[in-house]
């Protein structure tokens, strides 16, 4: 590309690419910001963007006065058995789709990806009524299930993408060797394709952790989740804006730092190989 | 293909069929089995009846009642003019948007990490985190948009954003937009990254100014990733409905409401499983088509 001088890259880059971050990060630092807003600065007008005297208070109440920790909980509970539940299906069959050729692998894999594309709402309505028959409804199990819906086909063709990577020379050495099919995955592939593992790990977590409506449909109080139990902050003539904001909070920064963790390898599954070519 | 090579292919594997690979796909298979095509396909069956779920053997077969119904909806039609708005509206701003981001972020300067960073945090968000904190700023009272709006000149009077039919579904998509822009702006950029600097050299060499060598050698090198990005992203955008369903409801009266919410507020808030049953799969056969592009460039991988 020609040289900018300086000033043409502040004002023709720095300056919209300041624009676009600002865009991107300007409603999560207002929420932040409402939440160590003490009340009464809340409902000021003008509105006061910096609060005069920041306040833990919300994040107290919400932890104390309401049943928010359990909540939290709750959350990590289901996305981690989850992601648990999800690892356990998809890592074998990601093995199966890189290592053997066999007749209906490819319609299998498409299978796969088309479940992935199906509207929620052509699911939510008989995953209800099965759950209910089975007597599966606000029970951990019930929401993991559910949760575990979309998130295994994406990680079969994650994984399946890491396996592809690992030369199969490396299975033929290791049999040779002796080692029996399994201690060949568990000792020589495994550890290999271990990141590849640890991002659909994580996706499965994410998408676990912040999904609403199928824990709104399965659980009930007991086994409630964060995302659900942020909406009965809304009351029916008054919104809780301070408990509203500091349970964002909470919600957010995990999932926020976990997102960045793995989001350039994320990026490559979901294109499915279009960003490779 | 030569009739050599055919029959080359069983010297090549001289073992019997193998059974292992179906070992390790059954559990997947099965839980997929259980949670998604045995629903869907119960959704099929509960489309054809008049399904009431506190009762179901009262249940009566409809045939294709519920979808002649559908038909004759004027509901379903506003919800379907709302949808094809929404989808061109909201892909298509996230896709602009996101395409801008990317040529920014693929130019070097001393913070571009920390700004590639920043930029995908609202991806990262849950919908109903997004669809309160919009509703916050979108207040009437104390919303910091109309705040914003009235210092700068641009509005009067607070406008309630969410409650007036004009500008809440315009509002909603907003939201949207900004939840997922970053998406373009990750695919896109590695779809630049890929490009090689020497047809920039060559481009330059020859003369082409800096449009000129976006058109010819930018966008042409990543139409791949755009158009598996677009096509995926518009099958997300048409079946999202939880952002909605936070910030309006589908409301106020029908202004909001797309073909997924429509869908949803039928089956839950209507208890008419069958109905909404039927709604859900006409929606998903107009999705059909976009979801058969997507797959049919995603599987050109599994080929290999």
């Amino acid at each position: 590309m020609s040289a900018r001088s300086p000033a043409a890259r502040l004002l023709q880059i720095e300056l919209p690419t300041l624009l676009i971050v600002l865009f991107a990060i300007a409603p999560y630092v207002w929420m932040v910001l409402t939440s160590i807003k003490p009340t009464p600065e809340l409902a000021e007008w003008p509105v006061r963007y910096l609060p005069r005297a920041a306040t833990l208070d919300h994040y107290r109440e919400l932890l104390s006065r309401t049943s928010f920790a359990g909540n939290l909980l709750n959350s990590l509970i289901i996305a981690t058995g989850a992601s648990l539940l999800g690892l356990a299906v998809s890592i074998p069959a990601g093995y199966a789709f890189s290592r053997f050729r066999f007749p209906g692998r490819r319609s299998l894999m498409t299978g796969f990806l088309v479940i992935n594309m199906f509207p929620i709402v052509l699911l939510i309505i008989p995953l209800f009524i099965l759950m209910r028959s089975l007597g599966l409804i606000d029970t951990f199990l019930g929401v993991v299930i559910g949760h575990s819906t979309f998130s295994i086909p994406f990680a079969i063709w994650m994984l399946t993408s890491y396996f592809a990577t690992i030369p199969q020379d490396l299975d033929e050495a290791a049999t040779i060797d002796g080692a029996s099919r399994w201690e060949t995955i568990r000792h020589v592939i495994l550890p290999l394709v271990a990141p590849g593992v640890a991002t659909a790990g994580i996706y499965i977590f994410i998408t676990s952790w912040n999904e609403y409506l199928f824990a709104m449909m399965l659980s009930g109080q007991s086994v409630r989740t964060v995302t659900v139990a942020l909406q009965l902050f809304i009351g029916e003539f008054t919104i809780q804006w301070g408990l509203l904001t500091a349970g964002g909070t909470l919600i957010a920064i995990p999932v926020t730092i976990l997102f960045l963790l793995v989001q350039r390898r994320l990026v490559g599954g979901l294109t499915a190989g279009a960003v490779k070519s | 293909m030569s009739a050599a090579a055919l029959t080359s292919v069983p010297v090549a594997h001289p073992q019997r069929a193998d059974w292992t690979p179906v070992w390790f796909l059954l559990p997947a298979v099965f839980v997929t089995a259980a949670v998604v095509l045995f629903p869907v396909a119960q959704t099929v069956w509960l489309s054809l009846y008049d399904y009431v779920i506190y009762n179901p053997d009262g249940s009566r077969f409809v045939g294709w009642g519920n979808f002649v119904a559908v038909l004759r909806d004027e509901v379903f039609w506003i919800s379907l003019r709302h949808s094809i708005v929404w989808i061109v509206g909201v892909v298509g701003l996230q896709f602009l948007l996101g395409l801008v981001a990317a040529l920014l972020l693929n130019e070097s300067f001393w913070w571009r990490g920390l700004a590639r960073s920043l930029v995908i945090v609202p991806w990262a968000l849950p919908s109903v985190i997004i669809g309160l904190m919009w509703t916050w700023m979108y207040d009437f009272n104390v919303g910091v948009l109309n705040d914003m709006l009235l210092r700068l000149g641009v509005i009067a009077t607070p406008i309630a954003w969410l409650a007036r039919p004009d500008t809440a579904l315009g509002a909603i998509m907003l939201a949207l937009v900004w939840q997922g822009f970053p998406f373009f702006a990750v695919t896109l950029l590695a779809g630049l990254q890929t490009i090689p600097a020497d047809l920039y050299e060559a481009a330059e060499i020859d003369g082409a100014s800096r449009w000129k060598r976006f058109i010819n050698v930018t966008l042409p090198s990543i139409s791949d990733v755009i158009a598996t990005a677009l096509l995926l992203r518009t099958i997300w955008v048409a079946n999202s409905l939880d952002v909605i369903l936070v910030m309006t409801g589908g409301g106020p009266g029908y202004a909001t409401h797309t073909l997924p919410l429509y869908a949803f507020q039928r089956a839950y808030s209507g208890m008419e499983f069958g109905y909404g049953a039927a709604l859900a799969l006409v929606l998903t056969v107009l999705l059909l088509a976009v979801v058969w592009l997507y797959v049919k460039r995603a599987s050109r991988d599994i080929a290999r």
